[in-house]
């Protein structure tokens, strides 16, 4: 279960004061009686409360004129991790710092658990980020950048000290605790910044692009532990990023962002499998799209007839097929087969992007067979891994 | 090729020469044991054993340095207060830009028209209370008036080069306005702090027009001191109290230049390690 340990110790809390019978958790008052069983009622009731994990409703902000993001309705859930990912500029730095606190919307509402903390500052919310820039304190050491949330909230020294130990151990960064920030690397700056967020214990952790810094490899290895980090932990991760691949890495659940709006949310697997838009089809996965016009059971397209799996809903429209989907075939297959021209070989290794003429498809395959400029090869759009854009 | 480096040697060295050749007859002069004019009749210390036993300089000395080290203080308080309140504040775009106008004016206004302003403002208030007769204390304030621009602006420029991400952070951690103020911005600005009264220190310790203005008969400083003394003709005594008032003057501005520079290339360092990764 997903915050049991906090459920339980809140309730020993409730036994221990058990001749009051009313308690207050998070601005709501609970009444239980401990004669008569009513503890493990209270706690399944605060428990489904943490479960709500945070949502915002309906948010909008303008800066001047320009609308930087229109009415925002998105949930983020306990425990799991949740990422915006968009082009830059597309509000979704900004929709982060809403949820910290360091900016108000002008509309709308952001609640955690069932508590409205639309208006509350952002040193009372038991929310914490980590910067783009990590944004460690340049004067302090690395032991007292971590311990100063709880230092600031007047923490005895002795848990401080037990806490801040314990983050510097699971983020492996022992032995720094003298150093300055400017004394470490990219990815251990980065690591003090999580460890400095995740010491308080926040309900939601947020993260502004944390890996923009750092170069492609530490890139992948930090991406990695960090989805680790998260599973182990058990906590509501959201970050924002604009790179795809770290999307599909990380998250459970992944909501496009395009000039201020919500394109699509889902389970990252969902919103690469199934894109309802271009955007999201193009910007998640590069996909090829093929434009046609519905008739009998598919498509007409400029470069033949392609079977569906289902009919879409309108006449002239698009279907998404990305090049990874996109099957080689020795013979002309019987559906949905096309014959085509390798006009251009980009080699990578382990696989080959390959764009064909005259359809102009981008086709991804394994580097199992040479293939040369000019080679006439079949190709397969299977029925089922073509995705019906909704527009 | 050759030739222009030795132009340009030259250029540097009399230009160097131009602005240290007088401080060094200065320096030089004081050691003299001629007592008038400039031919050189062996090396004394004597001018600046005499310093010490003449009570007028004592008295001096000591009126320059209450005066530097006090208008100092409280200027470095007030003008630090000011740059954060202008930096922090959410002015308006236009307010801002009249308060930082402001700002620059007392710096560019000659002492002398600030001096004479000042003397109004002390004839008026005099009429109030018997505090503002010549003396220390109008000196003090006259002082402060000119030092708080300059320590401001120089609070200010440090406060332009902090990251606005790392008062952001502490909020998020928890931090309160004033902690913040406590832990985060006056720590980082103490380079800054510190730089700003080294410079309303030295200002304050070689200014005569605005002191000559606030004087009183007991108040006179080093340099009205030095500037009555020039008129009964300069004496090696007067070589020996511009050298040493030179001498702190250097080691101030020097310690100032430290503490900035020290900051910056630990700064820089930073960005090095940024590239690298």
């Amino acid at each position: 279960m997903l915050y049991n340990k906090e459920i339980y110790s809140f309730a020993r809390q409730c036994e221990n004061f058990n001749r009051r019978n009313t308690v207050v958790f998070r601005g709501l008052k609970f009444s239980y009686n401990a004669a008569n069983g009513q503890i493990k009622k209270l706690y399944n009731k605060i428990g489904n409360i943490l479960k709500n994990g945070l949502t915002l409703e309906g948010i909008n902000k303008k800066f001047g004129e320009t609308e930087t993001l229109k009415h925002i309705w998105l949930k983020a859930k306990a425990g799991k991790f949740l990422t915006l990912l968009g082009p830059s500029g597309c509000g979704k730095t900004t929709l982060l710092r809403i949820i910290a606190g360091l900016e108000i919307p002008d509309i709308g509402k952001v609640i955690l658990g069932n508590q409205d903390i639309t208006m509350m500052p952002a040193e009372k919310r038991e929310i914490n980020i980590v910067f783009q820039n990590y944004a460690l304190f340049p004067h302090l050491n690395i032991f007292e950048n971590i311990a100063f949330g709880l230092k600031a909230r007047k923490f005895p020294k002795a848990i401080i000290k037990k806490r801040v130990e314990k983050k510097l151990e699971v983020l492996a960064l022992q032995g720094f605790e003298n150093r300055r920030p400017h004394q470490l690397s990219g990815g251990q700056k980065q690591r003090v910044a999580l460890a400095r967020a995740l010491v308080n214990e926040p309900e939601v952790l947020l993260l502004d692009e944390p890996m923009s810094a750092l170069d492609a490899r530490l890139r992948a290895k930090v991406q990695v532990e960090l989805r680790r980090l998260q599973q182990k932990l058990q906590k509501t991760f959201i970050l924002v990023t604009h790179d795809q691949d770290e999307a599909l890495v990380v998250s459970d659940h992944i909501a496009v962002m395009k000039e201020g709006r919500i394109i699509q949310t889902g389970a990252a697997s969902e919103v690469y499998d199934n894109p309802k838009t271009e955007f999201v089809a193009e910007f998640l996965g590069a996909a090829n799209l093929i434009k046609g016009e519905a008739s009998g059971e598919g498509i007409k397209t400029e470069i033949g007839f392609l079977k569906l799996k289902k009919m879409p809903a309108w006449i002239n429209g698009t279907v998404a097929i990305r090049p990874e989907w996109i099957k080689i075939r020795e013979t002309m297959p019987s559906i949905n087969g096309i014959k085509g021209k390798v006009a251009e070989i980009i080699y990578r290794g382990s696989e080959f992007d390959i764009r064909l003429q005259p359809c102009n498809l981008r086709v991804k395959t394994s580097a199992y067979r040479n293939f040369k400029q000019g080679d006439e090869i079949f190709i397969e759009l299977a029925p089922e891994e073509l995705a019906i854009l909704d527009e | 090729m050759r030739k222009i480096r030795s132009i340009i040697t030259f250029i540097s060295i009399s230009t160097i020469g131009f602005l240290y050749l007088p401080l060094a007859a200065m320096a030089f002069f004081s050691f003299n044991r001629s007592k008038y004019g400039f031919t050189w009749e062996g090396f004394t210390l004597n001018w600046y054993i005499k310093l010490f036993e003449n009570q007028a300089i004592i008295e001096a000395a000591l009126n320059t340095i209450v005066l530097a080290v006090v208008s100092t203080i409280i200027s470095t308080i007030i003008g630090s207060a000011l740059a954060i309140g202008m930096q922090k504040f959410p002015w308006s775009f236009k307010t801002e830009k009249s308060l930082n106008m402001m700002l620059y004016l007392p710096v560019a206004i000659p002492d002398i028209i600030l001096a004479a302003a000042i003397v109004i403002i002390f004839g008026i208030l005099r009429g109030v209370s018997s505090i503002f007769d010549p003396g220390l204390l109008n000196m003090i304030i006259g002082h402060i008036t000119f030092q708080i621009a300059f320590v401001a602006l120089v609070v200010k420029s440090r406060l332009a080069s902090l990251n606005s991400e790392i008062e952001e952070a502490a909020r998020d951690l928890f931090a309160s306005r004033f902690y913040i103020l406590r832990r985060i911005t006056l720590p980082l600005l103490t380079p800054g702090i510190a730089a700003g009264a080294m410079l309303a220190f030295t200002l304050s310790l070689d200014d005569f027009v605005i002191s000559f203005f606030m004087a009183g008969p007991k108040s006179t400083t080093l340099p009205i001191y030095i500037f009555g003394a020039a008129r009964r003709g300069i004496t090696p005594q007067i070589h020996a109290i511009s050298t040493i008032i030179l001498l702190i003057t250097v080691v101030s501005v020097i310690a100032a230049g430290r503490l900035t520079v020290k900051k910056n290339r630990k700064r820089w360092r930073i960005t090095k390690n940024f590239v690298h990764l």
